[in-house]
């Protein structure tokens, strides 16, 4: 049991890349944080600094208040999870979870007691006579967790435990790996590419973006309030919709009608070295079929008209694809999450919006349909450093706030 | 249809394989034949010997030289291949896993070495060991040997340790090994295959060598059991040790068969399935 704290904490290869630059970063004992980003973002390589697996360029790292940054893996008290799960494929699951133990000379008995104990755990009881080879990939997971567990560390590093997982048993292993965390109650730093997996498992999530970290925050607020581009495309599934918006005589024109601005964005953006072009954000549970709308909720938002592309129900809501004219929004922080998607040269004419509209709505493919969204929700980015501009205080407060 | 072409298939390459078998095998057979015949009956071009006999045997092992040069050879060869695996490995397992300056150097040079004609090696080799006072003793061709053998083993080592997944031994490290620990109670025991192939090739190179053998050796002190076969002669001048000459070369082969056989069981692939993803 052990805080961990990440001071200044940079990494840079002999060959001058740098994959992790000045994080910064104060985990509290008992605390589950998530690491995530895209791939080459820098949180394996903070997480193996973390581990003593890789050397830390500059800063200080310190766990339960004792700098570490010289000390071997074994010194630090810490267990790891790795991705491929690196079972000794020459013991048995017995042995391997023994193998901590057995290392740090405990004695038989006890070696014996513990292992039991994390086998019931994680329920390995009748497998522990097996070897990795004849086990299911789930088994080898829960062998892999068994290991980290037996020994009572101070910290638990997981490095995408999960992704090597089908569909449906990472979702079982999440809520097995959020249990066990709560009940243990150890620090954990748990690295993952999964915004789904950070949302749900984190009591914080760290966001990193090329070795540096983005935001940090409870995955609510990450949805909620994201403070620039990159955290608000990356985080919420379907993404967030992006759309240019060019700013003209105190209103924004967009593809979706002129958005009339409150006073305090006003004033940010009628700055000299203001930016003309904006991108505005909006996801996808703001919008709704104007039909199901009450007079109070008009009011606080807008609507426009147009062509239904495609129409998933997913029982209870309709997930509804609109195509609407105009300029595509651009920035660099866009591009990497498509590449990261892998949709990167993947775009047809026009924008594509996402909306998520109530399983009341009567919405049909190829129709068009009057669509309502809220202006208070809405996010407005400056396409050059990506921040939000909606963002006061730390709060996101919609376009039309005073 | 499917089924005639395979058979038909499998009854060519059958065909083939025992072509291929009985041009390896018919010559050691042949030697294993003269071996157990007479003097008499030697050469009279059967097959089969007409009479059996085992006094071939015998007189081999009856005179010391033989049974001296047999120890010889195992000494040195086991010793040899013993220093070599060891050595081999540890360089093996520094070029599969550090990027150190002059790995690639390393890695040329050692290929360089295992090119390199012997034969031009021998004098220089000769004047060097009677100098140091090395010549005609076990370490004098213990040495050549582990030169001539050490690029073997790291280049077969090295390629067993690059199978091995580099998370392991992370692991490892986080269950809070050495990194001594490590490498012998992760990766060693994984390698163990390549580490068997390789004492085999080694042991084998080392058994059979004549040239180094011939020239850097004169008595029996250090002298190996090619080098010994080629001094037989027979009981007189005019006696022909052909029979005796076959049936060390017949006992000389034995050493290697059990050698592999005791070792091919321990080469079981697939030791490491099971220890990552799947």
């Amino acid at each position: 049991m052990a805080d961990i704290v990440l001071d200044k904490v940079s990494k840079k290869f002999p060959d001058g890349t740098v994959a992790v630059q000045d994080v910064d970063l104060e985990i509290a004992d008992g605390e589950f944080v998530i690491l995530v980003g895209p791939s080459g973002c820098g949180k394996s390589t903070t997480l193996n600094m973390i581990a003593g697996l890789e050397d830390i360029s500059s800063g200080e790292l310190r766990i339960a208040g004792q700098r570490v940054n010289d000390k071997a893996p074994r010194d630090r008290d810490i267990a790891m999870v790795f991705q491929s799960y690196a079972l000794y494929p020459n013991m048995t699951v017995r042995e391997n979870m023994a193998f901590p133990l057995r290392l740090a000379k405990l004695d038989r008995a006890t070696i014996d007691a513990k292992v039991d104990e994390a086998a019931k755990v994680l329920e390995l009881t009748p497998l522990l006579d097996r070897k990795p080879a004849n086990l299911s990939g789930g088994q080898r997971q829960r062998v892999a967790m068994g290991r980290a567990i037996v020994r009572q560390p101070k910290a638990f590093l997981m490095d995408e435990p999960l992704s090597n997982l089908d569909a449906k048993l990472r979702v079982q292993m999440r809520t097995v790996v959020s249990r066990l965390q709560k009940q243990l109650g150890t620090t954990t730093v748990y690295v993952t590419h999964d915004q789904t997996e950070a949302m749900t498992l984190g009591d914080r999530v760290v966001i990193m973006r090329g070795g540096a970290v983005q935001q940090v925050g409870p995955p609510q607020e990450l949805y909620d309030h994201p403070r620039n581009l990159f955290v608000a495309g990356f985080i919420g599934s379907p993404s967030m919709n992006f759309l240019h918006a060019a700013v003209s005589e105190g209103r924004l024109r967009t593809a979706l009608g002129d958005v009339a601005i409150g006073d305090r964005l006003r004033r940010q953006i009628e700055g000299a070295d203001a930016p003309r072009e904006l991108i505005l954000g909006i996801r996808p549970e703001h919008f709704e079929d104007a039909e199901l709308i009450d007079e109070e909720t008009r009011r606080r938002g807008m609507e426009f008209d147009a062509p239904v592309d495609i129409v998933e129900s997913m029982g209870s809501d309709k997930y509804v694809y609109f195509t609407v004219e105009g300029e595509r929004a651009t920035a660099a922080e866009l591009e990497e999450l498509a590449a990261d998607a892998g949709a990167a040269d993947f775009a047809g004419a026009g924008s594509s919006l996402v909306t998520r509209l109530s399983a009341e709505s009567a919405v049909r493919e190829g129709e068009n349909r009057r669509v309502w969204f809220n202006l208070d929700k809405i996010h407005l980015f400056d396409p050059s450093t990506g921040r939000n501009l909606t963002l006061h205080e730390g709060r996101a407060a919609g376009a039309l706030a005073d | 249809m499917a089924t005639e072409t395979t058979t038909r298939a499998k009854l060519r390459w059958g065909l083939l394989d025992v072509i291929v078998v009985v041009f390896a095998l018919i010559p050691v057979l042949w030697i294993a034949s003269l071996s157990f015949k007479t003097p008499a009956t030697l050469t009279d071009g059967k097959f089969w010997p007409r009479e059996w006999t085992l006094d071939n045997y015998r007189t081999i092992f009856d005179t010391d030289q033989f049974v001296r040069a047999l120890a010889n050879s195992i000494g040195i060869a086991l010793i040899a291949t013993l220093i070599a695996v060891v050595l081999g490995a540890m360089a093996a397992y520094a070029i599969s896993r550090l990027d150190f300056p002059g790995k690639k150097l390393l890695v040329g040079v050692s290929l360089l070495i295992a090119m390199f004609p012997q034969v031009s090696l021998v004098s220089p080799l000769f004047e060097i060991e009677r100098q140091l006072g090395l010549f005609d003793t076990w370490p004098g061709l213990i040495l050549p040997y582990i030169t001539f053998a050490l690029p073997l083993a790291i280049y077969t080592l090295s390629a067993f340790f690059k199978q091995i997944p580099w998370d392991l031994e992370k692991a490892a490290k986080m269950d809070g090994a050495t990194q001594g620990q490590a490498f012998r109670r992760v990766i060693a025991p994984l390698a163990a295959p390549g580490l068997f192939t390789t004492a085999i090739l080694v042991f084998i190179f080392c058994w059979n060598d004549f040239l180094f053998a011939i020239s850097l050796t004169s008595t029996e002190r250090s002298r190996t059991v090619p080098v010994a076969l080629s001094f037989f002669t027979g009981e007189s001048q005019f006696e022909d040790p052909i029979g005796a000459i076959c049936a060390a070369a017949v006992v000389i082969t034995i050493p290697i068969i059990l050698f592999v056989l005791f070792f091919q069981r321990r080469i079981v692939s697939g030791l490491t399935s099971g220890a990552v993803k799947g």
